[in-house]
């Protein structure tokens, strides 16, 4: 599913080169739930970020279902996060002033070449996907009328409705209180066990990564474990 | 197609919700259009409508007119530049002639300026023409409601007599008829023949109210035979002595002789006045149809002048949008990242951010629009003219004000279309 080869990926900061990644290898099964863990400035971050498409790779292949995508141009690669890959922050991300089901909308927009989907699939789709993290007498909601562990259901929906292969969680439980968490991991339990989706999820608590089947530690921009 | 108006409209219903988001910030965004553009309208409209008045005035003097008066054209009168700068009386006499003129149906020479009337305690200061018995064939409408017109005995005879236009009767004389009483004229002091003395004439009629129409109002006018106003009133004399004429209006016998009048008067004016083929013409000869056409072209430099100080605060208000659009997409930056990150290309965020500034601009544009026709019906209610609000200003403003929201939209939007969807999520 995901297969990542001798990555690295190096930024200009100002006058000095920083090594994010130092040859990064992996592979990610199709229905896996796999840990990225390890200190701050470790690379977890941009491992993420090459994995979700939202950056590409310095040098090192990454094939995403066969096809290598740090190749791709903008667009191809924007399509493919709209599909494909569902994003979970930390800081949840929504939109000011906008219903949870305007929210929840918002991916399947921007869904076109031919696959444009009409606006009551839409908000069928989204409707379901609330239901499915508990929040179906929340939709007209206003993120600032929804409490933290709401607010990243809401956002959780979202990375769900375009029915993703793979969702990306970065830090999904940081901002929020242990029972709000304990919500959003029962959640990914079961998009685990139930819809058999990929799950990266990116975490410097030990207790939220060792829910997940796998850890892959990280140092330095480096695998050590 | 159709998924690519879908697409246009899912877009255009973004940018509303996006606008609608900051209710009273888009309002005063819009508010720099809605007042650019409704100056654009309200100014052109005003102009348009002084352009119809003016043409309508020159209409309403009478169709088949032919003005003569001394000096080049465009130049204005030329006085005492010599003796053949002048109209003099007998060129007017010449004019008359059917042998010369043979086009021309009637002749009506003028001599006259503004100087002090005098009744009793009453003393006004209008226009004293001295005019022949053919001016009311010039000026349709000349009425006399009380006693008679100007007469060829009172021209031949230089008679004390005047003909008082409605308004200045009423000025002069409240309500009772004047015909028989005694008014004074003042002789500006000025010039040989002038010495502030005053010569004392008696009213004979005095004219129905008129339409005010032409550049001198003859309600506020005292007629005098022009021989009076040439040798008792005024100094009518130029440096060599010859009596001149201020001005000759010729009617031509139809409308469509006015360019053969025209012609036989230059060719006539210019043998009487000696003037050589390279030499230009040293007086002044215009049909209507040219006063119209001038008319028009002062007009409508006139409102394109206007229009071009309104476009001015149409600029302003689109400098004010690209302002408001840069902050917005600084606020949104976390927005715009999340938009790519969820699939939303360079392309979408440009037309999202772009459509929110046509559609300010666009909206600004109309109720511009209504702005503007609101100041011209305005300016309608103090009766001095009537504004015309013509198709060209209103496409004019709506293109000028789309075209605005495109032009400064597309820098904030380019700026937002190009941030990296990374950076864009982690700032703060």
């Amino acid at each position: 599913m995901i297969e990542i080869e001798n990555v690295t990926k190096v930024y200009q900061m100002g006058q000095v080169q920083v090594h994010a990644l130092c040859g990064v290898s992996l592979e990610i099964d199709q229905g896996e739930w796999v840990a990225v863990m390890g200190p701050s400035g470790s690379g977890k971050s941009t491992l993420m970020h090459i994995i979700g498409c939202l950056d590409a790779p310095t040098s090192g292949v990454y094939r995403l279902d066969g096809v290598e995508v740090g190749r791709m141009g903008e667009n191809q690669l924007a399509a493919i996060r709209n599909r494909q890959i569902g994003f979970v922050f930390q800081t949840f991300n929504l939109l000011a002033r906008t219903s949870a089901l305007k929210q929840v909308m918002l991916p399947m927009q921007y869904t076109r070449n031919g696959a444009r989907i009409p606006l009551g699939e839409r908000e069928r789709r989204a409707r379901e996907a609330l239901e499915m993290v508990g929040l179906g007498d929340r939709m007209r909601h206003l993120p600032t009328e929804l409490s933290g562990g709401e607010q990243q259901r809401v956002a959780i929906a979202r990375a769900l409705v375009n029915d993703p292969d793979i969702i990306m969680a970065d830090e999904p439980t940081g901002n929020l209180d242990s029972k709000s968490g304990a919500e959003v991991i029962e959640i990914f339990h079961r998009l685990h066990n139930e819809h058999k989706i990929t799950m990266v999820m990116v975490t410097h608590d030990e207790e939220i990564g060792a829910q997940a089947e796998r850890i892959i530690r990280l140092r330095d921009g480096q695998i050590v474990d | 197609m159709v998924a690519w108006i879908a697409d246009l409209w899912e877009n255009v219903r973004v940018a509303l919700d996006g606008l609608l988001a900051n209710k009273l910030r888009s309002a005063l965004t819009m508010l720099g259009v809605i007042i650019g553009v409704g100056a654009v309208i309200a100014l052109m409209s005003i102009g348009e409508g002084a352009q119809a008045s003016i043409t309508e005035q020159i209409n309403s003097i009478g169709s088949n007119l032919i003005y003569v008066s001394a000096g080049a054209r465009g130049m204005g009168p030329v006085e005492g530049s010599g003796g053949s700068a002048s109209l003099t009386y007998d060129d007017a006499r010449a004019i008359a002639d059917p042998r010369n003129v043979p086009d021309a149906a009637a002749v009506a020479p003028e001599f006259g300026q503004n100087t002090q009337v005098i009744f009793g305690d009453e003393n006004i200061n209008v226009s004293v023409t001295g005019v022949t018995p053919e001016y009311p064939l010039a000026y349709s409408g000349i009425e006399v409601v009380s006693g008679r017109f100007i007469e060829d005995k009172d021209v031949d005879g230089r008679s004390n007599v005047a003909v008082l236009g409605y308004q200045s009767a009423i000025d002069l004389f409240g309500g009772f008829d004047p015909v028989g009483q005694k008014i004074k004229v003042a002789m500006p002091s000025v010039g040989n023949g002038g010495n502030g003395g005053k010569v004392s004439l008696t009213v004979v009629g005095v004219l129905a109210e008129q339409s005010s129409s032409g550049f001198n109002d003859p309600n506020e006018a005292v007629f005098v035979p022009i021989s009076t106003a040439q040798t008792k009133i005024f100094n009518g004399r130029d440096s060599l002595g010859e009596i001149v004429v201020g001005s000759v209006t010729v009617v031509a016998a139809s409308e469509g002789q006015a360019d053969a009048v025209v012609d036989e008067i230059t060719a006539l004016l210019r043998k009487r006045h000696d003037i050589g083929p390279s030499e230009d013409d040293d007086f002044f000869v215009m049909k209507q149809a040219d006063m119209l056409e001038m008319a028009s072209q002062i007009t409508g430099i006139m409102t394109a002048f206007l229009g071009a100080i309104a476009g001015i605060s149409l600029l302003v208000g689109g400098i004010g949008i690209m302002n408001i659009m840069l902050v917005s997409v600084t606020e949104r930056t976390r927005e715009i990242g999340l938009r790519k990150a969820v699939g939303a290309r360079k392309g979408d965020i440009l037309v999202q951010f772009l459509l929110e500034a046509v559609v300010l601009s666009v909206l600004g544009g109309l109720l511009g629009i209504l702005l503007g026709m609101g100041l011209g019906k305005l300016v309608d209610l103090t009766g001095l003219m009537n504004s015309v609000v013509t198709l060209d200003s209103v496409l004019l403003a709506v293109g000028f004000s789309a075209a605005v929201g495109l032009f400064f939209g597309i820098y904030p939007a380019n700026q937002a279309a190009r941030l990296n969807p990374i950076e864009a999520l982690r700032y703060e």
